[in-house]
């Protein structure tokens, strides 16, 4: 008799086992872990823009990866977030060609509208704010990414429009 | 990488060393000193922490030494200026983030950093801002953690991945916040993991065992040899006063290269157990009393006389004993009329005693390991068994051999290998399936079973892969060595080795269990490892054949036993039951009428034979405890007071010379004749009971040790099964259920398994609680509490 | 001479399409080349001629760079493509892939024909949605026009292309963090050698190349090596894109020809904002030492002017500062960037960056001490060709760079604990 192993279908619902397996395609056979950092991102997505402990452990059962090797991806690169966050992360670069161009001015109007700084999150979970590095849109700075999404040539008043136009 | 020498300068001194080997191995090799953290001879080239940074000429930039290969005339200054700039520097940022706590850290006096800081540190740090501090994660009983000291060298992740085989340490965050660790509160649980304290440079991991109990510059080191697996690692024992403080390897490329198992680091803590016995004790009216060691040396050799016929006297001594003991042992029983000695107390079928005549052995030296191509275990768990052994199987692994396992339970691997899970009812047919597939014929002992059996796929690849393998091994492990039909195992498993070319290996389970073969402390066998001219009982038969008297050496009745219930209810009926021994137990008390305190481990002089035949000699480093005395002491004055010639040592070196002598002609060698009529003794049907012996369950010592009593490898009390096991019985939702095996039963906490196959439940042995049951592999029968 | 090569098609309407990319003649030269099964020798023969170097900001020889896999050796081989745009200052690739993604395809296969690689994969850094999804859509239309997959327009070459999204580690820029990125790992530079060409990704023998540099293949082929040398100058052939941003009124991306003045790129980019005077140019991305303005004024956008000024070229991102900018608070900028990203790795990047960082935030904050100026350069020198990759250089070099230029601002913030700009 041979010893069942558990189901690794079961580690995620069909869609997200699904979109997992898409990235696992991309890359030879014996090579499952590439597809971590698509993995983690997908269950991220699925989670709130957030990742726990749990999920990680999951990512690595599904991809035969030592839960450590997992943790270590998700905490080096910085668009893996281990506390929530809010359902629009807010991402505003201050670097150089960003911080010339006033994106102070950009991060204070933030804060005072939302009442949050950077790496807070709004009371009611809408909106967090976190500091960046270039995003390589500097033609457009001051800029910022929301969610997926890029804004750039920000002025107060334009964050105020994109703000508003968000659920 | 080729062969070829080539010529090269350092500091102006003329070297030469194979191409493309790196050149911090030449310098070492030439005992020029390039410092260095990250690097280690056994682990892969990091290159991360450029201390060794050195000055090439016509290179811009100063290389890593330990990354550089070495290339015809390089020219390479390791103290000029700019090298020493460069390392200089690195001590600087090495500094700047470390607590330098040295005053309170059990690294301190032995501590890489701080050698190395006093020949390159400054002595006013230019860093002024605030250090960084990493919060400890508890991993576990054995190695004490703090992250504040770590410098980031890897060298504890490297191991995990490189050498233990699975990854727990790693290096989380990024940048100055990257932190060493398992990131997750969770125990380090590699049988191998004390060796990252070693490995660490710096304070950041620490034997927690020994945690502040001693400075380094306190202790003085001597060397010993490890009294528990069949290895013999290499140890060295590091002292203070009449104490032993902690044990480190000491390395020896051929056997332990240079790790130890976490088994062998900590055992020592079990020395200082207070279930020492340390004085002579009698049992009148049922109470133990303290007797002088004269009145007890001539009770023992007195009742011992009493009895008159020596074929009621059983023999059981520990496989762990020193060859000098086991051989005085069996010596002075022989001399009393005493054939039934044993010293196989796990053994769970000796059908193949009737045609051994020459010493089993490991089959091949412990280097040759890593160099074999095919390696088929047959009940075994190697890693939980013998660590260091697992990991020579799994450099070969990694060499590209081809590993498969038959178990009755799924095993951890560390490293890529097949296994075929069976119950232990089907084991011998599973096995009989590969030697059909590798066309060995139907005969012998085990010709029912081949004429049955079917070979499938599996069962033909692993025929396939030994036959095809340049250096093959079949290795029959504890497990095997366990099961009540061992002798068919054991037939079918040399019939394979022979049909496929592959050598036997009979894995030694203990420290002399090769020595015991040798040393007589076999019914079969006598003193120089031939055939015993007037064979004994073997240890079942002096079990279940009660005998008037037993002569236990370094054994606890119960939990050294294959079959624990049976032990006790053999011993507490016999009349007298002399044991000598180094600890007391409320089953040896329950027992025993005299018991004598016996020196072990570090307190007496002895030799170890190891799984691959080699000799080792361990010196008596410290006094023995209360007024114990090494066993060998205690034998000699048994002999004398029993009217024994051939007593008079004066020194454990005699005896061992003698036994060398009696050795000369001994051959170490797994053929033997196939036995006649083996029946299976085990049925293949009905709910049967897995059991192994747990790593730290294994020996007196080792279950006194207290940190490794705390770990998963200790074992647990419990039963074990598949949970559609559990469904069929009945069980799904309890906690606990009653388990009955030969008319013995106890309830135990349940724990569902998957790696547990159907028609088995899974309990280990030589544990507290389950060591009141029978034999590790037998029907059982569970139901509900 | 604008917009010739990788922005060729900018004019276009929805230009990322492949019939528009088609249009022009995009894919031509691929038919062309595997129709005529043109020797792999010979590509890599006119990429040479082409004297186009590595656009990502190192500026290897991307020839040079294709000769060292062996092509006949047996075993896949891989084509990797860094679209993992990060220096500071950067946004070239960005344009690339949103504008003309089916020329870095097009420049992906033919870079896999020259050397025997049957795959390749777009690293693209995982911020980029945008230019992700465009890379997507057209890698589905090239599949669904038989440009990628098996046995390409019946030549019986392979080629298959896959996106590897980053994470968010600039530190991925490195060709070796991109591999272990790629292979599931933190993105930590390896020690070479051994280098890709020999143990690239998966151990195999692999080549990677900038987003621009492959994009720019296709019309090196097409056109010639020589065509392509010629638009530039001496050691600096072909155009450029440069990614102009800072104080000025058009910031953007312009393709414009190796050795263009500086003057002409501020012209072009709409000049000073605000009518201000030009104070500092970073000419390559936030790793290149800065050069002050009137310097910048005088030299040429190549490899060889910019190095002569003591800086470089990089990945062509021009920064432009004006006089409001405080260099103090600019290098504190750059250094907590550096310390941000370093991977943390090596001794003396992990732990030098963080102080590097401190010393200049101290300065800027007005708690400098006057040991500090020598206390940077010693620390910057420390780093500074002592670790695994040139992340530990990139942060050295800025601080070097400014102590050169800007030391005066730096005493001046130690001295009255306030900066000189709008002090004066």
């Amino acid at each position: 008799m041979t010893v069942t192993v558990k189901d690794k279908t079961e580690l995620f619902s069909p869609q997200i086992c699904a979109e997992i397996d898409r990235w696992i395609a991309k890359y030879p056979a014996e090579w499952k872990q590439s597809a971590v950092m698509g993995a983690l991102m997908i269950v991220q997505d699925d989670n709130g823009g957030w990742l726990t402990t749990e999920l990680m452990d999951r990512v690595a059962d599904y991809l035969d990866m030592p839960p450590i090797a997992v943790y270590e991806v998700a905490t080096f690169y910085s668009m893996y977030e281990l506390k929530p966050v809010g359902k629009h992360k807010i991402c505003v670069c201050t670097n150089v060609s960003c911080m010339t161009n006033k994106s102070d001015l950009i991060v204070e109007h933030l804060e005072k509208k939302l009442g949050i700084s950077f790496g807070e999150v709004t009371e009611d979970g809408r909106f967090s704010m976190k500091e960046v590095e270039c995003l390589g849109a500097c033609g457009g700075a001051p800029m910022m990414q929301i969610g997926k999404q890029y804004y750039e040539n920000l002025t107060p008043e334009i964050v105020d429009a994109i703000l508003e136009g968000l659920e | 990488m080729t062969d070829k020498l080539v010529t090269f300068e350092v500091n102006g001194q003329e070297l030469q060393a194979e191409a493309g080997s790196m050149l911090i191995e030449a310098t070492d090799a030439a005992g020029i000193n390039i410092p260095r953290f990250c690097y280690h001879k056994k682990l892969s080239i990091a290159a991360n922490c450029r201390m060794c940074l050195v000055e090439v000429e016509k290179v811009p930039k100063p290389l890593p030494a330990c990354a550089t290969p070495v290339t015809e005339g390089m020219k390479v200054y390791t103290r000029s200026p700019k090298a020493l700039a460069a390392q200089k520097g690195t001590m600087e940022f090495l500094l700047i983030n470390h607590p330098l706590d040295c005053p309170i850290c059990d690294q301190g006096g032995e501590c890489e950093l701080q050698d190395v800081a006093i020949g390159y540190g400054r002595d006013v740090s230019r860093y002024s801002e605030g250090k960084r501090v990493v919060a400890d994660k508890n991993i576990g009983p054995l190695i004490a953690t703090d992250m504040t000291r770590c410098i980031h060298c890897t060298r504890c992740v490297r191991f995990g991945e490189e050498i233990a085989g699975i990854r727990e340490m790693g290096a989380t965050g990024r940048g100055e916040h990257m932190v060493i660790g398992t990131y997750i509160e969770k125990s380090v649980d590699s049988e191998m993991s004390g060796n990252i304290i070693d490995l660490c440079p710096v304070g950041a991991l620490t034997s927690k065992p020994f945690r502040f109990n001693a400075r380094a510059w306190e202790l003085t080191q001597v060397e010993a040899i490890a009294p528990h697996d069949s290895l013999g690692s290499n140890l060295n024992l590091h002292l203070r006063g009449n104490k032993v403080m902690r044990v480190h390897p000491k390395d020896n490329e051929s056997i332990n290269e240079t790790w130890i198992s976490d088994r062998d680091r900590f055992s020592y803590e079990g020395l200082y157990s207070s279930d020492r016995l340390t004085s002579p004790m009698v049992k009148k009216g049922g109470e133990w009393k303290e007797v002088s060691w004269e009145m007890a040396l001539e009770m023992a050799a007195a009742s011992l006389k009493e009895i008159g016929d020596g074929d009621q006297i059983g023999t059981l001594i520990s496989p762990t004993s020193t060859l000098e003991e086991l051989y005085l042992a069996q010596k002075l029983m022989r001399g009393l009329g005493c054939n039934n000695i044993d010293s196989r107390l796990r053994q769970g079928d000796f059908r193949m005693d009737a045609t051994q005549n020459s010493v089993h052995w490991l089959g091949s030296t412990l280097s040759d390991m890593d160099q074999m191509q095919t390696v088929f275990v047959v009940g075994g768990n190697i890693r939980k068994e013998q660590p260091i052994l697992a990991h020579r199987l799994r450099k070969a692994a990694l060499n590209g051999a081809k590993l498969h396992y038959l178990n009755p339970i799924q095993i951890d691997l560390n490293h890529s290998g097949e296994q075929d899970i069976c119950t232990p009812g089907e084991m011998a047919g599973r096995l009989a399936a590969v030697a059909k597939a590798a066309g060995v014929k139907a005969s012998g002992g085990a010709a029912s079973l081949l004429n049955a059996a079917q070979a499938d796929e599996s069962a033909k690849q692993t025929a396939a892969n030994l036959k095809a393998a340049d250096g093959a091994l079949v290795m029959l492990g504890a497990m095997a060595q366990a099961h009540p039909d061992y002798a068919l195992l054991h037939t079918i498993a040399a019939a394979l080795a022979e049909a496929t070319g592959a050598q036997l290996s009979i894995l030694p389970a203990s420290a002399n269990s090769v020595g015991a073969q040798l040393a007589g402390a076999v019914p079969h066998l006598q003193a120089g490892g031939s055939v015993a001219d007037h064979a004994g009982l073997d240890t079942l038969q002096m079990l279940k054949m009660p005998r008037k008297g037993y002569l236990l050496l370094g054994v606890e009745p119960g939990r050294d036993f294959w079959n624990g219930s049976l032990s006790m209810s053999a011993l507490q009926s016999a009349d007298l039951v002399v044991a000598i021994s180094a600890f007391r137990s409320p089953e040896l008390e329950e027992c025993a009428d005299i018991l004598l305190p016996m020196a072990i481990f570090t307190e007496t002089s002895g030799t170890y034979v190891n799984a691959e035949g080699r000799w080792q000699q361990s010196r008596g480093v410290v006094r023995p405890q209360g007024e114990s005395r090494p066993g060998w002491k205690i034998l000699r004055v048994l002999g004398n007071l029993t009217d024994q010639a051939g007593f008079d040592y004066t020194d454990s070196q005699q005896i061992h010379d003698e036994i060398h002598q009696l050795c000369e002609s001994a051959t170490l060698d797994n053929k033997q004749a196939a036995p006649q009529n083996l029946e299976p003794q085990l049925s293949a049907d009905g709910l049967l009971r897995g059991g192994d012996t747990p790593l730290y369950a294994c020996d007196p010592l080792v279950r006194r040790a207290t940190a490794l009593q705390q770990t998963q490898d200790a074992g647990s009390d419990t039963i074990r099964l598949h949970p559609e096991e559990a469904a069929r019985l009945g069980l799904d939702g309890s906690d606990t259920a009653l388990v009955k095996q030969n008319g013995n039963q106890i309830d135990l906490p349940l724990q569902l398994d998957e790696r547990i196959p159907q028609g088995c439940v899974w309990i280990s042995t030589s544990l507290a609680r389950t060591s009141t049951l029978g034999q590790p592999f037998g029907e059982v029968t569970v139901e509900k509490a | 001479m604008v917009n010739e090569v990788c922005l060729r098609t900018l004019d276009l309407e929805r230009p990322w399409l492949m019939e528009q990319y088609q249009s022009r003649g995009g894919y031509e030269v691929l038919k062309q080349v595997l129709s005529e099964k043109r020797a792999p020798e010979d590509i890599i023969e006119e990429v040479k001629k082409s004297g186009l170097r590595g656009r990502g900001g190192a500026g290897f020889p991307t020839g040079l760079k294709w000769s060292f896999i062996s092509r006949n050796a047996p075993g896949q081989k891989y084509v990797v493509c860094n679209s993992d745009e990060g220096e500071p200052g950067t946004f070239k690739d960005r344009d690339i892939l949103r504008y003309n993604p089916h020329q870095l395809i097009e420049g992906m296969i033919l870079a896999g024909y020259a050397i025997g690689a049957t795959r390749g994969y777009n690293y693209i850094r995982g911020e980029f949605w945008e230019p992700y999804e465009r890379f997507e859509q057209a890698l589905q239309e090239a599949r669904e026009a038989g440009f990628l997959g098996d046995n390409l327009l019946g030549s019986g070459f392979d080629f298959e292309l896959h996106t590897h999204l980053g994470g968010g580690a600039y530190i991925c820029g490195e060709e070796t963090a991109l591999l272990e990125s790629i292979e599931g790992k933190k993105g930590q530079p390896r020690y070479k050698p051994p280098f890709p060409a020999h143990f690239g990704l998966y151990g195999r023998p692999t080549i990677i190349n900038n987003t621009e540099s492959l994009a720019s293949i296709p019309m090196i082929l097409e056109k010639g090596g020589e065509w392509f040398a010629d638009i530039g100058v001496k050691n600096s052939g072909g155009s450029k894109l440069f990614s102009i941003s800072g104080n000025i009124n058009n910031p953007g991306v312009f393709e414009i020809p190796m050795g263009t003045p500086f003057s002409e790129l501020l012209e072009m980019a709409g000049g000073m904002k605000d009518g201000r005077k030009i104070k500092a140019v970073i000419p390559g991305g936030s790793s290149a030492p800065v050069i002050p303005g009137e310097q910048m004024m005088d030299l040429n956008m190549d490899y060889d002017s910019i190095a002569g000024a003591g800086s470089m070229l990089g990945s062509g991102a021009v920064i432009v500062l004006d006089d409001t900018n405080c260099m103090v608070k600019t290098l504190e900028r750059m250094s907590y960037f550096y310390h941000e990203e370093s991977c943390g790795q090596c001794t003396p990047c992990r732990e030098g960056t963080g102080w590097l960082y401190r010393v200049v935030h101290r300065i800027e904050t007005g708690q400098g001490r006057q040991e500090d100026l020598d206390l940077l350069d010693d620390v910057a020198d420390k780093i500074s060709g002592k670790t695994i990759c040139a992340l530990g250089d990139a942060a050295a070099l800025p601080v070097q760079g400014m102590l050169r230029h800007y030391r005066d601002e730096f005493q001046y913030h130690i001295d009255h604990k306030r900066c000189m700009v709008g002090a004066g």
